[in-house]
């Protein structure tokens, strides 16, 4: 693709994400016409169609713009480094990691709100992510896809099941966790956000920041020595902006998996291998997906809402089965 | 994308030598119609276990509120002992106890059938996606229908087989390869977590946390109704299992090697595969999936006898071991709270596959 027409596509996909902003700002339980939206947007006039607009809505069209960017970069920055197609954070294990951190915070230290458990939640990602990568990475061959989505079960499992300990002694932990694990937007205030946004861009700076070191990873480790990349720095603020990102976006949302997976997936697909590009349309086009699948959730079962995170699992999970069956990761 | 896919694919896991060693010695019956190949190490091994599964059975008996000596266990179990102890014996803590025992042997045998026709140390119902199927399946009849007992088993084992046939046809490539189903289990899997996750949201909290006990997998209050059922399926599968054990060590040799010394290699694995799976099936119906007891009792096995091929006997006895061992460390741990025993074989089982999977990727050892 020539470099006008990348740009050209960016802006597009720009387009589509701010409608989808608007829509998300529009539909839901009770769906406000769009034009009624615009002049909510600029003036407060305290009707109530005004008051969900600012109260409800805005927030959560905020926060699913945040974790959206943050879960599709720090799926491009894992595929990246660990040059593997299946890598994705709810795959690997860390959004389980920081999920379990923070039951545990819940539950056992008695930590209620974001400000004290999103730091648990960092130490579980970050934890789950070295754990996970040292595991497939030892011994010979290195750490290939299976080996690397093998270990993210594993560890997956072990959380899980400790998870379940903690939440079953516990009722309050009990009932924070049902709702927070499958992943939602709604009931999140300004404050979740306000928690986590400083986490969220400093992540987002740093893996920006590594795309060109990237692009001399991608011709593997002894090359892009030769061409002037730090290769274990690189590693490791990769490592860094990945926790960063998907211990905040987890924090603030609940575990998502599938959105990591594919948006790199889809970038790719339209741009080519340059990562400046795909990181850049990641940013883009996570949030518009994962905006489009909040809407949807809204509206299947109103009054009722499908979490964000079970629809993003029956987008990504039919992607994911059909990269599996492409001959070349089934041969592994 | 084509670009990353493109890239050079990492080696092939090489093929693993199957080393077929010839080790201890003939029993025939007079005439030779009937001969039976036997390891000492391995005797010894499964005679180990069944003494430890009985001392497992008898503290397991004598623990829980009214704690009871082994002494006092075992001469009820004789037939003596007084009235009370007689009921807390017979009707509260044998049919738990014989649960645990027979479930665990089920399972350990499941995973040991499951792995050798893969050829995959990973094979086994938790990773093919049964476990997360009957879970799904259970979560499904408690919350949506609103069931319990019988109802709930039907509903798991449903969702645990239809899962196990979605998996193995969307895998299905030129026959089962190992890898590509262990991958296609794990995404089918993450699908049917998130849509387990989202029942429970669903549900009232009394609801949502028997859904959630069931499907973590527990042996609290089952009784003689969910022994019995499961004693007459498993005296008809574990002779199966066995009879059908010679299959499997020549399945263990490879197809082509298999269907050159005349084992009918197709029909065989579907057979086995219906075994293990029924297996499975009707251990989930007793006690939900537990998790992991399926994949590592026969690693651990192997381990322990050093004997080539599946290991069918030791496997299930060691499955049996573990689950009994578990259940009691859920009980000893946490008394009074119930907690269920999957919890133990997750947490447990969960790093117990970490280390394996380190310990094979480090290329120590043959698999």
């Amino acid at each position: 693709m020539s470099p006008p027409s990348r740009s050209a596509g960016l802006i597009a996909a720009s387009l589509a994400l701010a409608v989808a902003v608007m829509l998300s700002l529009a539909l839901g339980a009770k769906s406000i016409p769009l034009a009624d939206v615009v002049h909510d947007l600029f003036q407060n006039d305290g009707s109530q169609n005004a008051t969900i607009v600012h109260e409800l809505r805005i927030p959560r069209t905020l926060l699913g713009l945040a974790v959206g960017i943050a879960l599709g970069l720090a799926g491009a920055l894992m595929q990246a480094l660990t040059r593997n197609p299946l890598a994705d954070p709810g795959l690997l294990g860390v959004n389980a990691g920081a999920a379990a951190a923070v039951v545990a915070a819940v539950g056992i230290f008695g930590i209620s709100g974001l400000a004290g458990y999103v730091w648990f939640a960092f130490l579980g990602a970050g934890l789950a992510a070295v754990v996970v990568y040292l595991l497939a990475a030892g011994g010979s061959g290195g750490a290939t896809p299976v080996r690397l989505a093998l270990a993210g079960t594993a560890v997956t499992a072990a959380l899980l099941a400790l998870t379940q300990a903690i939440t079953l002694l516990d009722r309050e932990a009990f009932e924070t966790w049902r709702f927070w694990w499958v992943g939602s937007l709604a009931g999140r205030d300004s404050e979740t956000l306000a928690g986590v946004a400083p986490f969220l861009i400093a992540g987002t700076v740093l893996a920006l920041l590594l795309a060109r070191p990237l692009n001399a990873l991608a011709l593997g480790d002894d090359a892009g020595r030769a061409l002037g990349a730090h290769v274990h720095r690189t590693r490791l603020l990769g490592g860094v902006a990945i926790t960063l990102l998907c211990g905040a976006a987890t924090a603030a949302a609940g575990p998502i998996a599938f959105i990591g997976l594919t948006i790199p997936h889809i970038a790719r697909a339209i741009v080519g291998p340059d990562q400046r590009w795909v990181l850049a349309y990641s940013v883009v086009l996570a949030p518009l997906l994962l905006l489009v699948a909040d809407v949807v959730g809204r509206l299947l079962v109103r009054p009722g809402e499908l979490q964000v995170g079970i629809v993003c699992a029956f987008v990504g999970a039919p992607v994911f089965l059909m990269l599996v069956r492409r001959r070349r990761i089934a041969q592994l | 994308m084509a670009q990353l896919l493109a890239e050079p694919p990492s080696p092939p896991e090489p093929p693993r030598a199957v080393r077929v060693e010839v080790r201890g010695r003939v029993l025939r019956t007079p005439g030779g119609a009937v001969a039976v190949r036997v390891d000492p190490r391995t005797v010894a091994v499964c005679l180990v276990l069944v003494a430890l599964l009985l001392a497992l059975a008898v503290v397991g008996v004598g623990t829980g509120d009214y704690p009871l000596s082994a002494g006092e266990v075992i001469s009820t179990l004789l037939g003596g002992g007084d009235q009370s102890s007689a009921f807390i014996v017979e009707t509260l803590r044998l049919p738990r106890v014989l649960c645990a025992l027979l479930v665990g042997g089920a399972l350990g045998l499941a995973g040991a059938i499951f792995q050798t026709i893969t050829r995959n140390p990973l094979g086994s119902p938790d990773v093919v996606g049964f476990t997360y199927g009957s879970a799904a399946g259970a979560v499904a009849a408690i919350t949506l229908l609103g069931v319990d007992g019988p109802g709930v088993s039907a509903g798991a084992v449903a969702g645990g087989l239809a899962t196990a046939a979605l998996v193995l046809a969307l895998a299905w490539r030129h026959g089962i390869q190992g890898y590509r189903l262990v991958l296609v289990g794990i995404g089918l899997g993450l699908l049917l977590r998130s849509l387990t996750d989202y029942l429970l949201t669903r549900a009232r909290y009394e609801d949502a946390v028997s859904a959630v006990i069931w499907i973590t997998g527990s042996l609290n209050g089952r009784g003689w109704e969910q022994v019995r059922p499961l004693a007459l399926a498993l005296a008809l599968l574990i002779p199966a299992a066995l009879l059908l054990g010679r299959t499997l060590r020549t399945l263990e040799l490879g197809d082509e090697l298999a269907r050159a010394l005349g084992a009918p290699v197709e029909r065989g694995r579907v057979a086995l595969v219906v075994v293990a799976v029924a297996l499975t099936a009707v251990a989930t119906a007793a006690a939900g999936p537990i998790a992991f007891v399926a994949l590592s009792a026969p690693q651990i096995a192997r381990r322990l006898t050093r004997a080539p091929g599946p290991n069918l006997v030791a496997s299930m006895l060691l499955g049996a071991v573990l689950l009994q061992g578990s259940d009691l460390a859920a009980q000893r741990l946490w008394p009074g709270r119930d907690l269920p025993v999957g919890v133990v074989t997750g947490v447990v089982g969960g790093l117990f596959l970490c280390w394996l999977l380190a310990r094979e990727w480090r290329g120590r050892r043959r698999t």
